[in-house]
């Protein structure tokens, strides 16, 4: 839990040979995980903790939450969906929308990790472990590890994350009753400002920049008028009205690159 | 509301996104090696699962359901802003950030209150 200023976070120098074998690589991912990463993760999940406690739900179901779902944007979608009353197929469907993302994330990573001698159910339990931060940490760090070491390492990272997130959850939600009620106003407030700067670190890609501003737009207003739909009916129209509008830019972008009249499939 | 009155909903709605989120990593994992990342399907999921979150994201700030409710608007878009300024005043330091938003709300709604 707390930042070992002695890891390197930056993808400087990893071990050529690897580390010597899986448990190695293993304990390697563990220790990589205790720093930076974590405490950026907690604090997430700090906020979490509070959100939960905020709505009244029991330290149980939020820690339930963190355990088997362990991808934070879905897990408020299912706490604010149930909250404010939706079916449990609206919940189903948008925590798809919402977590489909880890579909080729997950794709690119196992074809990556994946070690021929390991038994065929072995990648489906790293895969539960899987979310934004071991896997940005995994694609920097694998390519200098033998294939052998590789899903050691990623379960390794991925179980010192998964343990902060419930221990955070716990915390969030004990801090939530413990402290002044305008600190657990601010823990609840961490949520949201945490995805807002998450998503606006990560827009140099066009398609994303205009899904994030178009859902931003659409998000509250549709919210008002069908408070069940509204968020699958924001992600779904926001979108694809983003993935057109991308399509059509990178069409004339290309066009105008080649000049010579080549025409591209308009979509 | 009735949702949240009940006590079986939470646990069922918990479990039913868990199983939908594993879903979405065990048939990543399955079709490793056979699919490609840079599909236009899988382009536009990528935009729909970001506008999902946006469109979540400013519902949470515009209309927050829960005690942030209570909150002034006004202090809840100062939170933002500072929280956005330091993130990129400050060499894109994500802990500093949220916490310096979060506490310039709190610090709105004790000032208005």
């Amino acid at each position: 839990m707390t930042a070992s200023p002695s890891e390197p976070t930056a993808p400087t120098g990893g071990p050529a040979d690897g580390y010597g074998s899986r448990g190695a690589a293993l304990r390697a991912g563990l220790r990589l995980a205790v720093g930076a990463p974590a405490v950026v993760l907690a604090a997430s999940y700090i906020g979490f903790g509070a959100l939960v406690r905020s709505v009244d739900w029991s330290l149980p179901l939020g820690l339930m939450s963190s355990a088997v779902a362990f991808a934070l944007p879905g897990q408020i979608v299912v706490v604010e969906m149930t909250h404010t009353g939706a079916s449990l197929l609206l919940i189903a469907a948008a925590v798809a929308l919402t977590n489909f993302r880890l579909m080729p994330m997950t794709l690119v990573l196992m074809g990556r990790i994946r070690d021929p001698e390991a038994p065929r159910w072995w990648p489906y339990a790293v895969a539960h472990l899987i979310a934004v931060t071991s896997w940005l940490v995994a694609l920097q760090r694998i390519p200098d590890m033998p294939v052998r070491e590789r899903t050691p390492f990623v379960f390794g990272f991925g179980l010192a994350i998964w343990s902060t997130t419930l221990t955070a959850t716990g915390v969030g939600y004990a801090l939530h009753e413990a402290v002044p009620p305008l600190v657990s106003l601010g823990l609840v407030f961490l949520t949201p400002l945490y995805f807002l700067l998450m998503m606006v670190a990560d827009l140099r890609q066009r398609a994303r920049l205009y899904a994030v501003i178009a859902g931003a737009l659409v998000g509250p207003p549709l919210h008002l008028l069908t408070p069940d739909w509204g968020l699958v009916l924001s992600g779904l129209t926001a979108g694809t009205v983003a993935f057109s509008l991308d399509r059509r830019a990178a069409a004339r972008d290309s066009a105008r690159a080649a000049s010579s009249g080549e025409t591209l499939g308009d979509v | 509301m009735s949702n949240a009155d009940t006590s079986w909903f939470p646990v069922v709605a918990i479990l039913v996104g868990a199983v939908v989120t594993y879903a979405w990593r065990a048939l990543g994992t399955s079709l490793s090696g056979r699919l490609r990342a840079d599909s236009p399907i899988m382009a536009w999921s990528g935009c729909v699962a970001h506008a999902l979150l946006a469109a979540l994201i400013a519902r949470m700030i515009v209309l927050p359901v829960g005690p942030l409710e209570t909150t002034p608007m006004a202090a809840r878009l100062a939170g933002v802003a500072v929280g956005v300024a330091v993130f990129f005043g400050l060499g894109r330091n994500i802990l500093i950030a949220v916490i310096a938003g979060a506490a310039t709300m709190a610090g709105g709604v004790w000032l208005v209150a």
